[in-house]
Formats: C-alpha cells, sequence, structure tokens
C-alpha cells in the first residue's frame, strides 16, 4: 500500500473492498481525525466494542473514507473510565454516534457539546451499557420515565408541533419536534431510537452463517445492500473470493432493489403533492418489478439472496431476458411518467426550491448517497471504489446542482434509468460458473469490511470475529444516521405542509438508525 | 394534461379480485359477535402502527394501496389517528422503546377495536427474537386477533388477514 496516501500507517485489511486498519492512542485520534479531515476524509461510521474477554480494555473505532478506500481507526481505552476525545466537531455526523456509543456500551466521548442519551430511552436504566460483554441480553428492565430535554425555541408567536413516535402514515415510528412561526419552521428537532431493538447485542449471540438473515433485516429496504456488505465482511475476514457469476447476480440485485424503492418514492413524492396520478402510476411499475422479482429470484424483496461465498439462488437464463423485458417497459414508461412530472406546473411549483441543502453544507455535514449526489457532490462507491461487477460497468454519477426536492427527485430518475442500463448490460452477459464458494471460518479477532452503494448511500458492515465461526462484534451501519441530522436542516425557513414532502425526498430509514 | 389523461386511458384498471378471509390466521376466537360485525363490517378504518419492524412490513402494507390491490375499494381505509381507527395493524418486534406507545394507542383506539399483527416479528418476535431491547410478539404487549405471518407478508396476505378479522367466525 502506499502510506503516503494516507494521514496514519495503516496496513491493508484483506477483502474486495480497500480498506485499511490503525491503531491509534486516544491522544492521536484528534490529531489523525483534523488532517484527515484536510484531506477531504468524510467520516462513515463511528462504533465502540468491548475487549475486556481479550484480556484488554473497550475501544472506539472510527472509520473514515479517504480518496483511496476506507480506513478502519481503533482506538483502545482502558476499563475504568473509558473516555476518548470528541470528533463531533471535525466530523458534525459523530454527535449522533458518539451519545449511542455511550448509550449500549459507556464509552464517554470528552469535550462533547451534547451528551444527551441517544438511543437509549426507558428500557434499560442510565449506568448499565448493553454492548458490555457482562450484560445478559435476556434480561429485561422495568420501563421508567423517559425524559429527554429538547432544545427550546422562544420568542414572542413561537409555539411547539409535537409529532410521533406513532405518525399519522405508514411510516416507521420517531419523535419530531417543530417550533414555528406561523406555517413557517424555525427549529426541527429529530429524536429517534424508538425502534432499538438489540441488532448488534443479537449479532454477538450468533454464527456467522446465522447472521447473514439479520444484517438483511437491519433496514428491510436496503435488504440488499446490506446483505452485500455483510457478506463482503465475512469474505474478507475469512479469505473467500466470490465467483464471477454470483457478483453479477449480486449486481443485478442490488439495481433492482434501486429501481424499487426510487419508483416507490417517485410516486409517494408526486401523492405527497396532491397528484395521486403518480402514487398510481409508479406503484404499479414497482408492482410490476417487485411481481418480477419474486417470478426470477423468488422473493418480491430479494431478501436472503446474498449469502457469504456467493448468492442463495441461481437465475435462470430465461428468466434474465424476462427481467430485461420487463425492465425496458418499465424504463420506457418511466421516461412518459418523467415528462408529465417535468412538465405539470402544479408539481414542479412544490419540489422547486424546497428543503435545499447546498453542496457547501452537505460536504460540511457528511450527507451521504443519492442525496449528496443531488446537492452537487460526486460520490459513488460503485464509481470511487468499484467491486466486481462495477469495475467494467462505467457508472455515470447522477450529479444534481440545486440540492433541493427537484434536485433529489432528478437524481432519482437519473438513478433509475442508469440502474436499468446496467442491469441489462448485466443480464446479457452473465458469467457462466458456480454461484458459490466455500467459507473458511475464519479465525478470532480477524477483521473484514463490507461497503455497499445502497439506494440511499453507502452502508458500512464492519465485523471482528471471534472463535468457532461466531461474532465478536459486528458493526451495521445505516447512510441515514449521516442523514437524518441534514432534514433538520433541510426544512428550515419551509413551511411545515411541506415537511412530508421534504422528508419523503430524503426518505430515511428508522430501524436502520435504532438498530 | 393531455399527456396525463392518455396514461391513465393507456393503462386501464388494474385491480384485482381481492382474498377470501382465511380461519388459520385467526388467534382470538372472535369477541364481536354477528350482529357488530354487520354493521363493521366492510367499512374498516385502520391505524397502523410500526411498533418496531425492519421497515419491510410497512412496504408491502403500501403496496396494499397500490392499484393492484386497491383496498380501499372494499371500504377500508388508513386513518391519521387511533380514535378514528376500528382496527390496529401492528407490525414489530415491538421494541421496548415502543411498548408504552403502542398501549396507549391501544388505549386510544375505541371499543370494539380489532388488532392485526403483520409478519412474523409481530408473530413471534422473528429474527429480532425477546431481549432487553425487544418485547417479542406483538401479543405480549396487547391482545391480537389476527396474525398474518411472512417476512414480508405479501399485500394479498396482508388483505386477507384484515378480511379475516371483519368477518365473522366460520363454526
Amino acid at each position: 500500500m502506499l502510506e503516503t496516501e494516507l494521514f496514519v500507517a495503516a496496513d491493508r485489511l484483506p477483502g474486495a473492498v480497500p480498506a485499511y486498519s490503525a491503531r491509534l492512542e486516544p491522544a492521536a485520534l484528534r490529531p489523525a481525525c483534523e488532517q484527515a479531515r484536510a484531506d477531504g476524509a468524510r467520516l462513515v461510521a463511528l462504533w465502540g466494542s468491548d475487549e475486556t474477554p481479550r484480556g484488554r480494555g473497550f475501544a472506539l473505532h472510527v472509520a473514515l473514507a479517504v480518496p483511496v478506500g476506507l480506513v478502519w481507526l481503533t482506538v483502545p481505552l482502558p476499563v475504568e473510565h473509558p473516555r476518548y476525545p470528541c470528533i463531533a466537531d471535525l466530523f458534525p455526523s459523530a454527535a449522533r454516534m458518539q451519545r449511542a456509543a455511550y448509550d449500549l456500551l459507556g464509552v464517554h466521548a470528552d469535550e462533547s457539546a451534547d451528551h444527551r442519551k441517544w438511543l437509549r430511552h426507558g428500557a434499560w436504566p442510565g449506568g448499565t451499557f448493553p454492548l458490555r460483554k457482562d450484560f445478559d441480553a435476556a434480561k429485561k428492565f422495568p420501563l421508567t420515565e423517559d425524559r429527554y430535554p429538547f432544545v427550546k425555541v422562544e420568542g414572542e408567536g413561537v409555539h411547539e408541533i409535537p409529532v410521533g413516535p406513532v405518525h399519522a402514515g405508514t411510516i416507521e415510528p420517531g419523535h419530531f419536534r417543530f417550533s414555528i412561526v406561523g406555517e413557517k419552521i424555525l427549529r426541527l428537532e429529530e429524536r429517534l431510537g424508538y425502534k432499538h431493538k438489540g441488532i448488534e447485542k443479537r449479532f454477538e449471540s450468533m454464527t456467522l452463517a446465522e447472521g447473514a438473515r439479520l444484517a438483511g433485516r437491519v433496514s428491510g429496504d436496503s435488504t440488499v445492500a446490506f446483505a452485500w456488505a455483510y457478506a463482503m465482511a465475512v469474505e474478507g475476514a475469512s479469505g473467500t473470493e466470490t465467483p464471477p457469476r454470483a457478483a453479477a447476480l449480486r449486481g443485478c440485485l442490488l439495481e433492482l432493489e434501486r429501481i424499487a424503492n426510487h419508483l416507490g418514492d417517485l410516486g409517494y413524492l408526486g401523492n405527497d403533492v396532491s397528484l395521486s396520478f403518480g402514487f398510481f402510476q409508479f406503484w404499479r411499475l414497482k408492482e410490476d418489478l417487485l411481481r418480477a422479482n419474486d417470478a426470477t429470484f423468488g422473493h418480491r424483496y430479494l431478501m436472503d439472496l446474498i449469502v457469504p461465498g456467493g448468492v442463495a439462488r441461481d437465475l435462470a437464463a430465461d428468466n434474465a431476458a424476462r427481467l430485461i423485458a420487463i425492465l425496458d417497459r418499465i424504463e420506457s414508461e418511466v421516461r412518459q411518467l418523467r415528462s408529465i412530472y417535468d412538465e405539470h406546473a402544479g408539481v414542479q411549483d412544490r419540489f422547486m426550491t424546497t428543503g435545499a441543502i447546498t453542496a457547501d453544507l452537505a460536504a460540511r455535514m457528511g450527507l451521504t448517497g443519492f442525496a449528496a449526489r443531488a446537492s452537487g457532490i460526486r460520490q459513488d462507491l460503485r464509481v470511487d471504489h468499484p467491486v466486481a461487477p462495477y469495475e467494467s460497468m462505467e457508472i455515470r454519477i447522477a450529479v444534481q446542482e440545486a440540492g433541493d426536492v427537484a434536485a433529489r427527485v432528478a437524481a432519482r430518475f437519473d438513478e433509475l434509468f442508469e440502474s436499468t442500463r446496467v442491469l441489462r448490460r448485466l443480464l446479457a452477459r452473465l458469467p457462466e460458473g458456480p454461484i458459490q464458494s466455500d467459507v473458511a471460518l475464519p479465525s478470532a479477532g480477524r477483521t473484514g469490511v463490507g461497503w455497499v452503494e445502497g439506494w440511499r448511500g453507502e452502508v458500512l458492515v464492519a465485523l471482528d470475529a471471534a472463535a468457532d465461526g461466531r461474532i465478536h462484534r459486528l458493526h451495521p451501519h445505516d447512510p441515514s444516521w449521516q442523514n437524518w441530522p441534514l432534514l433538520e436542516r433541510a426544512v428550515l425557513g419551509n413551511i411545515v405542509p411541506d415537511f412530508p414532502l421534504i422528508n419523503k425526498s430524503f426518505n430515511l430509514s428508522y430501524s436502520g438508525q435504532d438498530l | 394534461m393531455y399527456q396525463l389523461l392518455k396514461q391513465i386511458a393507456k393503462v386501464g384498471i388494474k385491480t384485482e379480485a381481492p382474498p377470501d378471509a382465511d380461519e388459520r390466521l385467526r388467534v382470538l376466537s372472535g369477541e364481536l359477535d354477528a350482529v357488530v360485525l354487520k354493521h363493521f363490517g366492510r367499512a374498516l378504518a385502520i391505524r397502523h402502527v410500526d411498533a418496531g419492524s425492519c421497515n419491510g412490513c410497512e412496504l408491502e402494507i403500501h403496496a396494499t394501496n397500490s392499484p393492484y390491490y386497491n383496498l380501499e375499494r372494499l371500504g377500508i381505509k388508513f386513518v391519521a389517528s387511533p380514535r378514528h381507527a376500528d382496527l390496529l395493524l401492528v407490525t414489530g418486534p415491538v421494541s421496548r422503546n415502543m411498548e408504552e406507545a403502542l398501549r396507549r394507542t391501544y388505549e386510544a383506539t375505541p371499543d370494539p377495536k380489532l388488532v392485526v399483527s403483520i409478519g412474523d416479528c409481530a408473530c413471534d418476535g422473528g429474527v429480532f427474537g425477546e431481549s432487553y431491547a425487544s418485547c417479542g410478539r406483538v401479543a405480549n404487549v396487547i391482545p391480537v386477533d389476527v396474525a398474518v405471518p411472512g417476512c414480508p407478508p405479501t399485500p394479498t396476505a396482508i388483505m386477507q388477514g384484515i378480511l379475516t378479522a371483519v368477518s365473522p367466525r366460520r363454526k
């Protein structure tokens, strides 16, 4: 590896993703992050682990994206008073991750401006940490009152609208606290964590084979992205190569997932500006695609198809042709629908200038995925660090400049068309051969990384293996961690009735960040 | 506008026949008598509560309103408040952070009320099970009339669960 290109001395981790690992003392964390930030790095994830069964203390982990790939920093922390320097001033999206790391593991960020709890509500008491190895996962504490100090906005005519956790539509649960004057939003504060169901602790009771199913349910709408990232991490840790046919099929599955999600959201975005025509048209096409998924791969959402070593089910040649035919039809219909959206004055009036995020703010806060690209950030793992089958796909990045709802809609249309192009290419030339390799059990302490450009943004799975094919620690990271704080910014100055529209234009995962 | 109308005319009506009720999905022995159901029947207001799902089940609940399934044509519609609802459609395992909210939503729903749990996790805790953070199945927190398994259950299965809940129990 080229150490000169990195801000720390690091070792290359085995696996498909260009990932590097480095150990740092707590005092070295901030200088390293400052240097990384100056080099244009972005924060991918931050989490903690309990290393006491290995005769050490705790550890903080920070994953940063740099031009050559991913750098996984591990910072050992003592058993007594595990503390590390806060990095949320350098990478704002770290703030909630640091709070979650405290709630789950009791590792404390010094000098942090926000020490409020995040994932802990009333289900376990403060000072008790579920991800510590001596914590009994089955233990149930009595529910206690959940007090949370929201930031109060004061002034003449300011009032609050509390919304959730149970929302008015078919949406995941979370709480939104609006401070408004008239109809205008002065501040939005999110409170999430309602769906915390102990996913990370659960992984630690599983074998690597069992974990694949759970990884596919971290966020159901991104099941392919998570299953792939999980498989990639296991393959990295165990030194497994995936056969070319499996890699090509994985690419097909990921792009099918991207298309299905964009179809659904494009329908709802029409619905949210009172064009119910859009909902019915796009959801008809989405249903056509889901049925095609079911007929060809055996599952409408393509769950449990990507497994460590390859894919669980092959695609028959006539089914590949069938998928191409349906994709051709969907694409031509979506082109027609796009022109209807584009020429509809009422729709464009609601889409344009609404919920805008500037490129500067997006870069500073670490926005990811198609939302980042809609704010002018040229970043896509399929292009920046392509793994098979993307090396030869020449993905065109769907970049927009305005950063508003209209730009996110345009980016979704562009990505949908690009995905159909990629799928046609992959399906027409599927390599022959096996669809699975044998996966050897990684030895204890082996690590692996999976990093996948899901439909919403970059999904990371970081694995630290235990003995006998079990999991010592696994952190699945949804891009919603990065993007939720930007929703708070996107709504500022907009009117309350535009919130559902702005929210849907991002469509973030609650389950994926609540874990 | 011409393009829009042309598209509607070209596509036509896609809605398919609804499924029949399925007694095997029933958990509680129908506390509502036939007289109530006769009035209640197919003019039903549903409040959806996601009590901790992975959001997979939500995708299929959305799909029940898509043109192929068109749940609303049966007089069954989703409402914004439990106070307007006859039936709660609950997904999850119930996270402990949602336990209180689910209970309160149930209490806010006027009697007589029905509960249909959607998905493997809502039926038995699924892949998440029970833990410090998860109550497991919905029936561990509120009474459930009909349970629809599946990961996620198809829109047809979800409709079947709802229709089972509002059909009189067959002897």
